[in-house]
């Protein structure tokens, strides 16, 4: 690890101050301070944010609010998200290892890089290590890539699951800018596709720091998240569905999937939940928007078995949300 | 750079550079070597402590964050004369094979109990919000964190099974 300066900071401002100069913000550490050992990044300069107020679940009048530093271990505990938003509690239980949920924070698992082990590798090319170098798992070993989204520059995924159910109660995040200004995002607007620049992974600028996340009032439909890996527990998700469904009379009356392996970020499309929307559930149904989904999708070789494991994986499902909504 | 800690009860004051771990403080700077390390990377437990009485891997956080903590690691929880409920439940349940990953299979079980205690589900739990039970399977899921190079896994999860039932008695 190469050496840093260690800073306290004292408020959110004193954090998106040091940060807008070039600090590198640092909570839980989980991924961060891996990250350094391989000296993937090197910090001059980490300020340490676990001392601010920036904690605490709450109901408020938009939502749940759940502060960046509640830890994945307290989100997943918390009464209100099991009862409310079990298809987050379901992700998160489904992510890393007990010792890291007690580590990890809402604010820095939304911002986790990558687990691609090229961009690990630092003998190896990877244009969001160090840009411009070149992909080695373009052609190489990518098993755990992406399929949607990628681009010929990169095509790491997103290891979030917390990230994918939160996608799909459509989330909103809370923003510090520099100027200590703050504004509220969707979070399926925070994340950005790779294209030629997949060092730039979200819209967030320097300084920016995330304070909280709301999640939109309960929805009341079913909920589930799927994570299919390669070993029962302690693996990153090759795909991964979350689903917020609820029948009236027999029809779909509410959908929302987003999709966690697939792609360079937490993944959903809103034609997707559109064309189920006023529809009766059917193989058919299900069969068509497995087809939108995976339209563009495309094999990296290693990786070629995730489109029919994502179709599977969809439509499965699909068909249990359906029955565990039936009246 | 000084950081205090409260390690097992005793205060320390800690006099290290920035990149120390709180692993590599309470090895090499503190002469806690009951704390193992195994990858160095999160990816083992070999390296689980106690912060606040929650089990974290000590490999993957700076030491000078946790000035004023409370670490517990498993010097603190029994001595060879004195053993805690887990420790002694291990012994006799032979729940390994070279030792090298137990002080850490130790310190996340004897936080894991407390998780159980508290009401938290797992992955594997059919009902969020029932209070989790404590088979097999539960503490396969909630132990995944802590890797057994000898694979005794079948003899851990009988000496955690048997510490939760003495505890409980």
């Amino acid at each position: 690890m190469r050496p840093f300066d260690y800073l306290r900071a004292a408020s959110p401002d004193d954090a998106s101050a040091a940060a807008a100069q070039g600090a590198t913000i640092i909570a839980g550490g989980t991924n961060l301070l891996d990250l350094m050992k391989h000296e993937v990044v090197a910090p001059d300069t980490l300020v340490d944010i676990t001392r601010l107020d920036l904690g605490g679940i709450e109901q408020t009048d938009q939502g749940l609010r759940i502060g960046a530093l509640v830890t994945n271990s307290d989100l997943a505990a918390d009464r209100t998200v099991r009862r409310d938003y079990p298809v987050l509690a379901r992700a998160l239980l489904a992510g890393a290892s007990g010792q890291l949920r007690n580590k990890a924070t809402t604010g820095g698992n939304l911002l986790q890089r990558t687990r691609c082990y090229y961009f690990y590798d630092t003998s190896t090319p990877c244009n969001k290590r160090d840009p411009g170098s070149g992909c080695a798992a373009i052609g190489g070993f990518n098993r755990i890539h992406a399929i949607l989204g990628a681009s010929n520059h990169c095509i790491a995924t997103h290891p979030s699951d917390m990230a994918v159910a939160m996608l799909a109660l459509r989330a909103l995040i809370e923003i510090t800018g520099a100027g200590g200004d703050t504004r509220t995002l969707p979070l399926d607007d925070l994340y950005v596709l790779p294209g030629d620049r997949p060092d730039r992974e979200t819209v967030l600028n320097p300084g920016d720091l995330i304070t909280a996340v709301i999640l939109p009032p309960p929805a009341g439909a079913t909920q589930i998240y799927r994570k299919v890996r390669d070993r029962a527990s302690y693996a990153f998700a090759l795909v991964s569905v979350a689903c917020v469904l609820d029948l009236q009379d027999g029809k779909i009356a509410q959908a929302s999937l987003a999709f966690g392996g697939l792609a360079p970020r937490p993944w959903s499309a809103k034609a997707l939940n559109d064309m189920m929307l006023g529809e009766t559930p059917s193989d058919a149904l299900f069969e068509r928007v497995a087809d939108h989904l995976l339209a563009k999708a495309k094999g990296q070789g290693s990786n070629d078995f995730k489109i029919p494991l994502a179709r599977r994986t969809l439509i499965a499902v699909l068909h249990e949300a359906v029955e565990r909504a039936q009246p | 750079m000084q950081t205090k800690l409260t390690i097992n009860a005793q205060a320390h004051t800690l006099e290290a550079d920035t990149r120390t771990t709180l692993l590599d403080a309470l090895r090499f700077h503190l002469g806690l070597t009951g704390t193992k390390k195994g990858c160095d990377h999160g990816q083992c437990g070999a390296c689980t402590v106690l912060i606040n009485g929650r089990r974290i891997n000590s490999c993957l956080t700076l030491a000078c964050m946790h000035d004023g903590d409370e670490i517990t690691t498993i010097e603190g929880l029994g001595t060879p004369e004195a053993m805690s409920t887990l420790q002694r439940a291990f012994v006799e349940q032979d729940g390994f094979q070279c030792g090298y990953c137990t002080p850490g299979q130790i310190c996340s079980a004897t936080a894991m109990l407390d998780e159980i205690k508290a009401g938290w589900p797992s992955h594997v739990s059919d009902d969020l919000l029932a209070d989790p039970d404590l088979s097999d399977i539960e503490i396969g899921e909630r132990m995944s964190g802590n890797l057994c190079r000898c694979s005794a896994y079948p003899n851990i999860v009988d000496a955690i099974r048997d510490a939760a039932g003495t505890d409980s008695a």
